[in-house]
């Protein structure tokens, strides 16, 4: 084993926002790490994040957070990363998260140089790669075209080791990264020391979720070592443990192919891997490989507005009609449609959805039961908020009263709120699964360095 | 009725990325494994989703223990139909398939 590049990542959890046992984080910090890596995000809460270009997490949690890194950034005195920040890491969340840094750096008394590193992609160029043919489809293939680009209220590249690696290049002691691979952050100080490629990648892989990979998820932290043949995993929390099997079987979570991970400029492939148990916590992993690939390309990532939502619950108590819900519910749809084409301008959609029964799953359960209640969730979805809450509105008289059949007396349901209308305003929608070819790994990519004093 | 979540040790569902969900079928030894590779079926799999088998990859991996599937997600997530943000609920058409022999 070359000891001379021997590089110790230490991932504090696998999201910021998330927690951890600060015990861990402790232990990792007096292991000496070279470099503590940490994800900001990513598209799992969905769409409405990179749409708006704000977090998941509460400022307050952030902060907090941030706040404990920070300070364990300045014992350890050696670079914090940060990719993805503030959940989608668009332009304006990067801004966000050095917001938060330099309010923490002046109430803690720091001075610290930051490297921030943006992801988000001018439209323009976006529309000149896609006419010079650089980008290509992923699949499933969606159809783009110059419209569909102009409409994305931000689109972002994620990056990868390269541009990891140009922001560490400046000597920073923090970096905020906008949108980046989950493991770029991880696998970017161990490549530029010439750790072992494809152990390097397998194990960004294996740490970026934190202690997922091990017995104990919810410990957070985790240590990384890599080296010339490969890497070590080592959980920090004192309970949690890491064997052959919750290495190996993390190459499940979240990927769609468990043998092979697509990354700017390569993928890993570890259908050659061998997980080793060093004693009952530590695993030693060799025999990954990567595969560089011809060109250089970064995957895209672009939400645009769905339209305006508006969306209100009934629930039913009434044992006659729960037991009728389908029937009911159908003849709400029909004449609350029928009522608001004849009165309200503009296209929308209406969907009712019944909570307790197969809200979850919709017609593909077919072992949907019925309980003593049922939720009738009501949503209306239009190009404009106005038309939206007519709709909306035109629903409200019938989910509280509507009878099952002509002959009853007029029901009255509960309703939770009021008004019982709760405007969601707009939806977004993801609408790229793109790569886009770069001559350059920064051609797409901007680097400012900020000194922070307090 | 045996249900396929009788025979195996865990199901799980989850999104990968906006465009895929990846359901995960784990085994505790060998011998639960070699039942799940028949059991779960992928035509009947398919059919359990809503989906056409071409759409569906599988994955049999014994070292793991493991049978993964992975498909386009029916609805694109977070769109206006979609109704699991995270995809966390199609393990459950799964793990309720009817496997009785």
């Amino acid at each position: 084993m070359d000891k001379t590049v021997t590089t110790k990542i230490l991932i504090p959890s696998g999201a910021l926002g998330l927690g951890y046992d600060r015990d861990a984080l402790m232990r990792g910090i007096s292991l000496e790490p070279d470099l503590i890596a940490i994800d900001g995000g990513s598209t799992d809460s969905g769409p409405h994040y990179l749409g708006t270009g704000t977090s998941k997490y509460s400022r307050s949690s952030i902060k907090s957070e941030w706040r404990e890194l920070m300070q364990a950034r300045a014992m350890a005195n050696v670079p914090l990363v940060i990719g993805t920040a503030g959940t989608c890491g668009a332009d304006d969340a990067v801004d966000w998260l050095l917001d938060i840094t330099k309010e923490i750096a002046t109430e803690t008394d720091q001075k610290v140089t930051v490297a921030v590193l943006k992801s988000g992609q001018p439209t323009d160029r976006v529309i000149n790669a896609l006419d010079q043919g650089r980008i290509t489809p992923l699949e499933p293939v969606i159809d783009i075209n110059h419209s569909v680009l102009q409409s994305c209220t931000n689109i972002v590249a994620l990056a990868g080791a390269e541009q990891i690696q140009a922001a560490l290049n400046t000597g920073a002691d923090i970096v905020i990264a906008g949108r980046a691979t989950d493991t770029a952050t991880i696998a970017a100080l161990p490549l530029a020391r010439g750790c072992h490629a494809g152990g390097t990648w397998h194990g960004a892989k294996i740490g970026e979720c934190g202690a997922l990979a091990t017995t104990n998820p919810s410990s957070g932290t985790i240590m990384i070592t890599f080296d010339a043949d490969g890497f070590t995993v080592e959980p920090m929390g004192q309970n949690a443990r890491a064997t052959p099997y919750t290495v190996s079987a993390h190459m499940l979570y979240e990927n769609s192919n468990p043998l092979q991970l697509y990354e700017p400029g390569g993928h890993l492939d570890v259908r050659g891997a061998t997980y080793t148990a060093l004693d009952d916590r530590r695993v030693r992993v060799t025999g990954s490989a990567w595969v560089p690939s011809d060109t250089y390309t970064v995957k895209l990532e672009g939400a645009r507005c769905g339209g305006y939502q508006c969306v209100s619950l009934a629930l039913i108590r009434e044992a006659r009609y729960v037991e009728n819900i389908e029937t009911w519910t159908e003849a709400v749809e029909q004449n609350c449609r029928q009522k608001a084409q004849e009165r309200i301008e503009g296209d929308f959609t209406l969907e009712l959805r019944i909570i307790g029964l197969n809200a979850t799953l919709g017609t593909q359960d077919m072992n949907a039961q019925i309980g003593t209640e049922v939720g009738v969730l009501g949503i209306v979805t239009a190009p404009s908020e106005m038309v939206a809450k007519e709709v909306a509105k035109t629903l409200n008289p019938y989910l509280l009263h509507m009878p099952l059949t002509n002959d009853e007396e007029m029901p009255t349901f509960a309703f939770p709120f009021s008004p019982n209308e709760m405007n969601r305003g707009e939806i977004y929608e993801f609408c790229l699964n793109h790569v886009m070819e770069l001559d350059d790994p920064m051609q797409a990519f901007s680097l400012t360095i900020e000194q922070v004093r307090a | 009725m045996t249900k396929l979540a009788d025979i195996t040790h865990k199901i799980r569902s989850k999104n990968s990325g906006p465009f895929w969900i990846t359901i995960d079928i784990f085994c505790t030894d060998a011998a639960e494994f070699e039942r799940a590779l028949i059991a779960a079926d992928s035509g009947r799999v398919a059919h359990a989703l809503g989906i056409s088998v071409s759409d569906l990859k599988r994955y049999d991996l014994p070292d793991v223990r493991v049978v993964k599937f992975s498909f386009p997600r029916p609805i694109v997530q977070g769109t206006r139909f979609d109704r699991d943000m995270h995809g966390a609920s199609f393990a459950n058409l799964i793990a309720e398939l009817d496997v009785t022999p």
